[in-house]
This record gives C-alpha cells, sequence and structure tokens, in this order.
C-alpha cells in the first residue's frame, strides 16, 4: 500500500511537472492500475472483498479475444435481507477500463448477469457490486487476452451492416417445475457492430469512429428489470443473460440508444414457464 | 536472379549484365533467399506445402500452402505465404524454374499467412475478392500489430498490407498465354472473401481455406455460409485440389472431412442453444466427436464453436 501511495503520488508530482517519469522506474514497476482506476471510479469509497459474495467468471484464457463471455453473480447467505442494486464490471488494462455498470431495478431480483467483451491485453478484471446496504464489494480474476479492442468486429460484414438494432429475446425454462416466486433467467442480444473506434484502416491510416450502444434497458410491464451504461469494451452484438425474479406482467420491453442517437425499442410477451 | 541474367546475357553483353544484377538492390534480385521446396503436382502447377502449424518465428508463418502457374507468357502466384521473407524465398523457387515475368498474385483471403508474404511481389497485379480491401482495412492494422508480437520485428519489418487491385466480383478468367485460370469469389463462408482459382488445363483446384485437411478447419466467416457452399464447390470441375492446409488430394472428395466436422458442429451448437447452454459451456463441448480427427484441434475448435454460436444463436 505504502508502495501504491508512494507511486501516485510519484506520478501526480510528474504529472504537475509536466515531466514523463523516468523510464527505469516505469519499467521496474509494472504497477497495478487497480488503486487509482477504483478511486477514480468510486471516488474513494471504500471496497470491501467481495469473496463468497460476489462472483466473477471468465475464462482464463480467451478463445476469441473479442467475445469473451464473463459472469457476474451476487449469492447472499440464506436469510439475508439485502439485494443488489449495482453492478459494475471494470477490465484493468482496457483502453476504456468501465466495460458496463447495471442498475438494477427495486424488485427486479437480478443476482446474475452475464455478457460478453473485448479484452485488450492480459489483464485483471473487478467485479463490484453494491448491495442495498449501499456498501461496494469487490473480487478480480485475471484473463489471458489480446486486441480485442482493436480487433475488427464482422466476420459477415455485409450481413452485420443490414442487421443493424435488430433484438432478439429469450425466456429460459427453469430446470425443474419451480414456484412463481424462483428467479428465472432470460436474454437480450441486440445486433450491433459496437465498433471501439480503436480499428485502423491500414490503407487511409484512419480510425473507425466508435459507435457502440451505451445504453440499453430492460423491463417487465412498467418495471425496470436493468439499465445499462456501456463502452467499447462490450462485443459486437451485445448480449445480456440475466436472472430475475417476475412480476407477472404480460410483456418485456427493452429500449436501447446507441453513441449516434439512434434509439431501438422492442416489446414481446411473456410466455408462461 | 543472377541465372536469369546469364541465360540472357549474350557473350558481348555478359559482363555488363553481370554488372548490372550485382548492382541491383539485394531485395529486388532476392539473391539471397533460399527457394522454397515447391513440387510439381501437375504440369506447370507447383506448391509449396505448408507445416500443419501456427504461425511462429522458427516457421518463418510458413504454414499454408502456396502456389504457383506457369503459362506460355508470365507466371500466377496463388498466396505469397507469413512473411515476407517466405514471399521472396517462394519468388526464388520461381525463379528456379521460369524466367517468365509474375502477372498476377492472386489471394485467396485475408488472413495473414496467405497474405503476409505480398511485398515480395509488388510489380505483379494483385487479385482478391470484392470484398478483400473491405476486410484488410478493417484487419490489416491489427494484424501487423498482433503478428509483431508472435513472429518478431524482424520477419515482420518489411510485411505491407497491399489490397487487391483486380477485384474479383463474378467468376472471372485470367489468361498467362495458352492457359486460362478461373477464379471463383464466394459468399461469406470460411472468411467473408475467399476465392478459389482453377487451373482449367489440369484440372487443379486451389481452395484456399474454404478446404481444409488435416488441420482443423478455422471459421472465420459463416457456418451457414459454409455448410451452404459445399454443393457448389463439390461441383466445380477438378482433378485435385490444393487445399489452404493438408495435402494434396483427389476432388471432390477431399472437402468430406470438413463437411462432416461442419455439420456436427452446427448440430452440437444448436442443441445447446436450445438447451439454453451459455456460449462458454458451449465452447468446452460441442464438436469433440471430432477431436481424434485433426490435427490443432485444441488450438481453434473451441474459437469455432464461439463463432458458430454467436452465429446461430440469432436462428
Amino acid at each position: 500500500m505504502i508502495r501504491n501511495l508512494a507511486w501516485v503520488f510519484a506520478a501526480s508530482l510528474a504529472l504537475h511537472l509536466g515531466a514523463a517519469l523516468p523510464a527505469a522506474a516505469a519499467a521496474s514497476e509494472p504497477e497495478d492500475a487497480w488503486p487509482a482506476l477504483a478511486d477514480d471510479i468510486f471516488r474513494g469509497r471504500p471496497l470491501a472483498d467481495g469473496a463468497g459474495l460476489v462472483g466473477l467468471e471468465m475464462p482464463v484464457r480467451a478463445e476469441d479475444a473479442a467475445i469473451v463471455p464473463v459472469t457476474m453473480r451476487v449469492t447472499l447467505p440464506p436469510g439475508d435481507t439485502r439485494y443488489l442494486k449495482k453492478l459494475t464490471l471494470i477490465i484493468d488494462d482496457n483502453p476504456a477500463p468501465v466495460a458496463a455498470t447495471f442498475e438494477i431495478g427495486p424488485n427486479a431480483g437480478i443476482s446474475t448477469i452475464s455478457t460478453r467483451v473485448r479484452v485488450d491485453a492480459y489483464t485483471n478484471v473487478h467485479a463490484v457490486a453494491e448491495l442495498s446496504d449501499d456498501k461496494l464489494y469487490v473480487v478480480k480474476t485475471y484473463v489471458k487476452a489480446s486486441g480485442g479492442c482493436s480487433a475488427p468486429a464482422a466476420k459477415n460484414a455485409d450481413a452485420a451492416a443490414a442487421s443493424i438494432g435488430q433484438m432478439k429475446f429469450r425466456q429460459f425454462a427453469a430446470a425443474n417445475a419451480a414456484p412463481a416466486s424462483a428467479p428465472r433467467e432470460a436474454q437480450i442480444m441486440i445486433r450491433h457492430p459496437n465498433n471501439s473506434g480503436l480499428q485502423r484502416d491500414q490503407v487511409t491510416l484512419l480510425y473507425t469512429p466508435p459507435h457502440f450502444v451505451d445504453e440499453l434497458s430492460v423491463w417487465q410491464g412498467d418495471a425496470l428489470l436493468f439499465s445499462m451504461v456501456g463502452g467499447i469494451s462490450v462485443s459486437e452484438d451485445p448480449n445480456f443473460r440475466f436472472t430475475f425474479v417476475s412480476n407477472g406482467a404480460a410483456t418485456f420491453r427493452v429500449e436501447a440508444k446507441d453513441t449516434n442517437g439512434q434509439r431501438f425499442r422492442q416489446e414481446w410477451p411473456a410466455t408462461e414457464m | 536472379m543472377p541465372n536469369r541474367c546469364t541465360r540472357h546475357g549474350r557473350a558481348i553483353a555478359f559482363v555488363a549484365v553481370w554488372l548490372l544484377c550485382i548492382a541491383m538492390p539485394r531485395s529486388a534480385v532476392s539473391s539471397d533467399a533460399i527457394p522454397l521446396p515447391v513440387r510439381e503436382i501437375a504440369v506447370g502447377v507447383h506448391v509449396y506445402q505448408g507445416a500443419i502449424a501456427a504461425m511462429t518465428t522458427e516457421n518463418e508463418g510458413a504454414i499454408a500452402n502456396l502456389g504457383f502457374i506457369v503459362g506460355n507468357d508470365a507466371v500466377a502466384v496463388i498466396d505469397t505465404g507469413g512473411s515476407v521473407r517466405q514471399g521472396r524465398r517462394l519468388l526464388a523457387a520461381i525463379r528456379r524454374i521460369t524466367d517468365k515475368p509474375v502477372r498476377y498474385v492472386i489471394n485467396t483471403h485475408v488472413h495473414p499467412d496467405h497474405i503476409f508474404g505480398n511485398a515480395a511481389f509488388e510489380e505483379a497485379t494483385f487479385v482478391g475478392h470484392r470484398n478483400l480491401p473491405r476486410a484488410l482495412a478493417a484487419r490489416g492494422q491489427f494484424y501487423l500489430d498482433t503478428f509483431r508480437r508472435t513472429l518478431g520485428d524482424e520477419l515482420m519489418t518489411d510485411v505491407k498490407i497491399i489490397a487487391p487491385t483486380l477485384l474479383v466480383d463474378d467468376e472471372s478468367r485470367l489468361d498467362l498465354g495458352g492457359r486460362r485460370l478461373r477464379v471463383t469469389p464466394w459468399p461469406a463462408a470460411h472468411t467473408d472473401n475467399d476465392v478459389t482459382v482453377l487451373d482449367e488445363a489440369t484440372g487443379t483446384l486451389f481452395g484456399g481455406d474454404l478446404v481444409f485437411l488435416r488441420h482443423v478447419p478455422v471459421l472465420d466467416g459463416s457456418i451457414k455460409g459454409w455448410l451452404a457452399v459445399f454443393d457448389d464447390l463439390a461441383r466445380i470441375p477438378a482433378q485435385r485440389v490444393v487445399p489452404g492446409h493438408g495435402p494434396v488430394t483427389a476432388w471432390p472428395v477431399a472437402i468430406e472431412d470438413e463437411r462432416r466436422y461442419f455439420t456436427r458442429l452446427a448440430r452440437d451448437v444448436r442443441e445447446l442453444i436450445k438447451r439454453g447452454e451459455t456460449i462458454g459451456a458451449a465452447a468446452k463441448s460441442a464438436g469433440h466427436s471430432e477431436r481424434t480427427r485433426w490435427e490443432l484441434f485444441d488450438e481453434s475448435n473451441a474459437r469455432n464453436v464461439t463463432a458458430a454460436y454467436s452465429e446461430l444463436e440469432w436462428e
């Protein structure tokens, strides 16, 4: 900790003086980006160790750095009445570390969210859960992948361009005949290149402008399930799978917006499970 | 190249030509390049068979099959290899066999193991799928950056992204003088910019990476598209195929292994999606009945599943 503080102090001093840090110092200290990041993102609020409470699942080595599956899960002990209010996913060494922030609706009962992200370097990944006690709980994992952010999106560029904004909503059957109060699972998918702005045309030397879904919200009836604020680390064709508790509403609705201001909205009937 | 000079040089001009030769830049005469070992698999059709391996510094990126076809007037090169060093060695192999000019370089698709040798052939006309310039624009810089890490600075120094200027939109023919090549563009399959090349004289097909043997197929386009082109591929009137990876094989029996692989992969992935399994879980199990039938299965299958899943979940 002392070392970290010294490092932050040295770095800020160097910045104030407008001087670059000596190369030797930078090289000998493969510095951990997290303390400064955490301070920035959570404005100095204390982060408690979330081990046992918050789960963060990612493959150790990603098959495709542009599509790395990640699952965040909050598991409370029996009788604990707290609930999840907010989840933040941070990929420390990505160009824009905050991959996505999920605000959970008051009675949504969401405990698990899975998505797919781009990973640009071998990096720590942090998940921070804010529970209804207004405390923050953090866990981390490490993932080996590289180049995911500058990796070009479309494998089939014509198909991708033709289908932007198309959405699909899936509702999964519960494993057994579960009571209505038991958590259910659903998935929202939206077609979008989610261009990171880091993909460079080698001929023109220009960068493809960033163009990504920056807001998305999912509703059952008029009740918010979750809303997401996303960055360039979310993979092409953003995809969110989540558990929730049904409120009996007849429809699900998704509203999304991208950085060009284009809006997408669609509704689906709830199916009997 | 000195061969070419001496062969052309008449006694009187010999010394002058020789002086010209040694005065030319080394890279232009590629006299330092050890010719790639090539095999003449049909009259005038020469093939280098790449290693079944990933691109590394040690193998100079030489993992793809490359070839050249010699006509009465000119030569066509099909893919240039995984480094400029390999491209120069291919050129040296050509110069051992003929001094005719390389008129065309056909890039079968965008992947680095097929195009990184392009800079060894800058005077030729580059031929590719109409989507190839777009794919090079989107991926070229990424390939230059990532492969610098795997191949090292020395091999990457001269690598340049060279886009085709002769774009193939429909089936087209290239003339090498008394010898015609049929270049066919395909819908999205291995990539969204695959072409095949048929030497009509010998019935030799260069399948590019639409055809894999022994080396597990790699999916970077569309699994549905790939499954959909097999019947049309099989109708190409060829005797034999030079696959993108793997041994030269009789046609069309050569595609049956990969057709089976993708049929099973699509079936497995669809079943897992239907059962509500996640993409991560699918990557661990789909296609595993094929595991013992392919080399490099563990390196690429899970990635193929990821690509197939994110395509098929939209059905």
